[in-house]
């Protein structure tokens, strides 16, 4: 049911996350260079967000400003999409439209919404670490 | 209307002793306070978000929604819809940003945030205020359910639910609140989804008569309602009808009287018999009959003068009332106290996007259900919108349909999955309430005096629903959406992507947003709104209030400029960086 689809949907993107993290990347034997190369010096970016220095507060806004980009997007989706229906419910709809809409199709919009900014956050989350361990 | 009492009684004490169990079971895990407190965050985004669905559905989405429909037809969705849809906006605004702040409370973050005590203590005071608000309709409505079940006196089921969830939390903490509540989603979404199957087998077998909402209901068969409190009732033809009792001051005794158009007084205790085929009398608009019946739980429309706007015709009121619904569910669920305090027990921010995905998924599938209950009912048992027991649609609808053993099997399954549903919600609320009062009123801090906050949580609203019976019970959750809209989705939106908040703003729009929804939803209530716009502005207060908490947090965060705290750069970081960036978060925050 759409439960199970949920869970599915959820959990092969589990395991890419768990790679991030520094023990799972020493254990994967080298394929990529880059935490090799990162460990032992910190970039200077990262060093620059770790001591908020004017640059690292720079970083950080940009961050702050992509994922509320996202946010902004998503809600504004969600605005659009389920916001208007009362405005198209007022209308003299048919019954069972104003079922089948409200009873069945807002539920996998609301969520396609919420996986298409899941994906959104984390990718920007993945591009600022590239950008900052690089 | 009752199902086999038998049956009933074992299937709520079966609820009972589950969670009773598994919250031993969690006891016996958690050993240090971490554990106690947060499950040590390790609490997997499967099992979490079962747990916050869990929670999260309360007797108003078990019952309450399928009675709403069943009455007013399909303009009802609007609240399915908007207990989802919340969890969108918390996704997106809230839910990673407040899992790195670190809080575990409301209170947590305002401190965390506004370095500010004050700002902290007047963030408890809602957090407490909004929790029990939400408390006393989950005891009222267990005692009202198990009244109809069983004929129990209302305060036991209030009682039960007290004991019980007081019990479970002050025994093991979050942990055991996380299996218990998990396990409840699961068991509320079998105990809605099983019967369903088969009444809409046996709805199939009968030729799938169609519900009509357009018009009356249409009974099928011969028909005997008694009515529990004095009714009026419009009528625009002539209504034959067999009365015992007194209709418009008249008595009759087994006696059929043929009612002309127009309206009638029904006293109370009246019985009323119909024949096959008559339609449903609908009870007259602005009936301010006694509501608690109407209710069972946290549907905020349930009582009929307020449900009026939502309902009535296809007007500006109308309109404005399904915003006002809209805003409230929306932007409310983010500052339920027992929602925020899920999100600590994810392992982090990225965790905890996951999660909230998982919790659309399993509440979007759940929602599915209740409508389905309404539709049914006011097909075979549309007689529940003029005795106003509505909410018992979902609970006598085996009965009426299936009957036999199967029906009270059935019926039997749904009352486990009501008493499910007051429980887990009543879990969450006393754990985060417990959790503030512990830090922020309670002169010392540790286990002991958790236990303690515990039972102070949950006998505060049990003490207020005996000696303030007369409190709407869906008024006080639709109170708690539109004040927690007003304060602290301001608070929360603020906080986390602003960076110019100061603490005398942010205790400025507490007050204003918070403080007017809550003044005026109260003075609705109490009968002071005048009617027409006023009153429809009044009773939906969230459409004008969340802007007012906005607006007051900037304004005032703007007027002073010199108040913004000295950590809110690094804080701010903190909030939005992944986890590989931030400086390590001490594993005990402030405890």
């Amino acid at each position: 049911m759409p439960e199970r689809t949920v869970m599915s949907e959820h959990h092969p993107p589990r395991r890419p996350r768990r790679e991030t993290v520094t023990y799972a990347s020493a254990h994967a034997g080298g394929t990529a260079p880059r935490p090799a190369a990162r460990r032992p010096v910190h970039p200077p970016a990262r060093s620059e967000i770790d001591e908020q220095t004017t640059l690292g507060h720079t970083y950080v806004r940009a961050l702050m400003r992509s994922q509320l980009r996202a946010a902004l997007t998503a809600l504004g989706a969600l605005a659009l999409l389920v916001g208007t229906l009362p405005l198209l419910v007022a209308l003299p709809a048919p019954e069972a439209v104003v079922w089948g809409v409200l009873g069945v199709g807002v539920y996998p919009v609301v969520w396609a919404v919420a996986h298409w900014y899941v994906r959104r956050a984390e990718a920007n989350e993945r591009d600022f670490t590239g950008l900052v361990e690089r | 209307m009752n199902p086999n009492h038998t049956y009933a009684v074992v299937a709520v004490t079966a609820v009972v002793l589950a969670t009773v169990l598994i919250g031993a079971l969690g006891l016996r895990i958690s050993r240090t306070t971490s554990d106690f407190y947060v499950a040590s965050r390790t609490v997997r985004p499967g099992l979490n978000a079962a747990a916050i669905s869990g929670e999260y559905l309360s007797a108003a989405s078990f019952l309450g929604i399928a009675g709403l429909v069943l009455v007013q037809g399909p303009a009802m969705l609007w609240y399915p819809v908007g207990y989802t849809a919340g969890y969108l906006v918390l996704l997106v605004l809230v839910a990673a940003p407040l899992r790195r702040s670190g809080a575990y409370t409301l209170s947590d973050f305002a401190e965390a945030r506004l370095e500010s005590p004050a700002a902290r203590r007047l963030a408890s005071l809602f957090v407490v205020g909004i929790g029990w608000l939400y408390l006393l309709p989950q005891l009222q409505g267990a005692g009202l359910t198990l009244e109809i079940l069983t004929g129990a006196p209302d305060w036991a089921g209030g009682l039960i639910v007290a004991l019980v969830v007081t019990g479970t939390v002050a025994a093991g903490g979050m942990r055991s609140i996380t299996f218990v509540q998990a396990f409840q989603y699961w068991l509320k979404l079998t105990a809605l989804l099983v019967p369903a199957v088969f009444l809409l087998a046996a709805w199939y077998g009968d030729g799938a008569p169609r519900a009509r909402f357009d018009a009356p209901a249409v009974l099928r068969e011969h028909t005997v309602v008694r009515l529990a409190d004095t009714v009026r009732i419009d009528l625009d033809a002539p209504l034959t009808v067999t009365v015992t009792g007194s209709v418009d001051s008249v008595r009759h005794d087994h006696r059929t009287v043929t009612l002309a158009p127009g309206t009638h007084h029904v006293l109370a205790g009246t019985e009323l018999a119909f024949a096959p085929g008559t339609r449903v009398p609908e009870r007259a608009a602005g009936d301010a009959g006694p509501s608690p019946d109407v209710a069972r739980g946290d549907a905020p429309l349930a009582s009929p003068g307020w449900s009026q706007p939502l309902a009535g015709g296809h007007d500006g009121h109308q309109l404005y009332a399904t915003y006002g619904l809209i805003l409230a569910t929306f932007l409310g669920t983010m500052g339920l106290p027992h929602v925020a305090v899920r999100f600590y027990t994810s392992p982090h921010g990225r965790a905890a996007r996951r999660t909230t995905l998982v919790v659309l998924g399993l509440v979007g599938a759940f929602y599915l259900l209740p409508p389905l209950y309404g539709a049914l009912g006011r097909v075979y048992a549309p007689e529940l919108a003029l005795t106003g027991s509505a909410d018992a649609a979902v609970l006598v609808l085996p009965d009426r349909v299936l009957g036999g053993v199967l029906g009270d099997l059935l019926g039997a399954l749904l009352a486990g999955g009501a008493f499910a549903a007051f429980l887990s919600t009543a879990s969450g609320l006393t754990m985060s309430v417990a959790g503030v009062l512990t830090q922020d009123v309670l002169p010392s801090r540790g286990v002991r005096h958790f236990r303690l906050a515990t039972l102070l949580a949950t006998a505060v609203p049990l003490g207020t629903g005996v000696v303030a019976s007369k409190v709407p019970v869906a008024d006080a959750v639709g109170l708690a959406f539109a004040v927690s809209a007003s304060s602290f989705c301001p608070l929360l939106v603020l906080g986390i992507w602003w960076r110019r908040l100061t603490p005398p703003g942010a205790m400025a729009g507490l007050l204003l947003g918070g403080g007017s929804a809550l003044a005026a939803v109260m003075a609705t209530r109490a009968g002071l709104a005048p009617a027409g716009w006023a009153h429809t502005l009044m009773a939906w207060p969230a459409v004008w209030s969340v802007p007012l908490g906005f607006l007051g947090m900037v304004l005032v965060s703007l007027a002073t400029p010199r108040r913004i705290p000295a950590g809110t750069p690094a804080l701010l970081a903190r909030l939005h960086l992944p986890e590989e960036f931030a400086a390590p978060v001490p594993e005990e925050v402030r405890r």
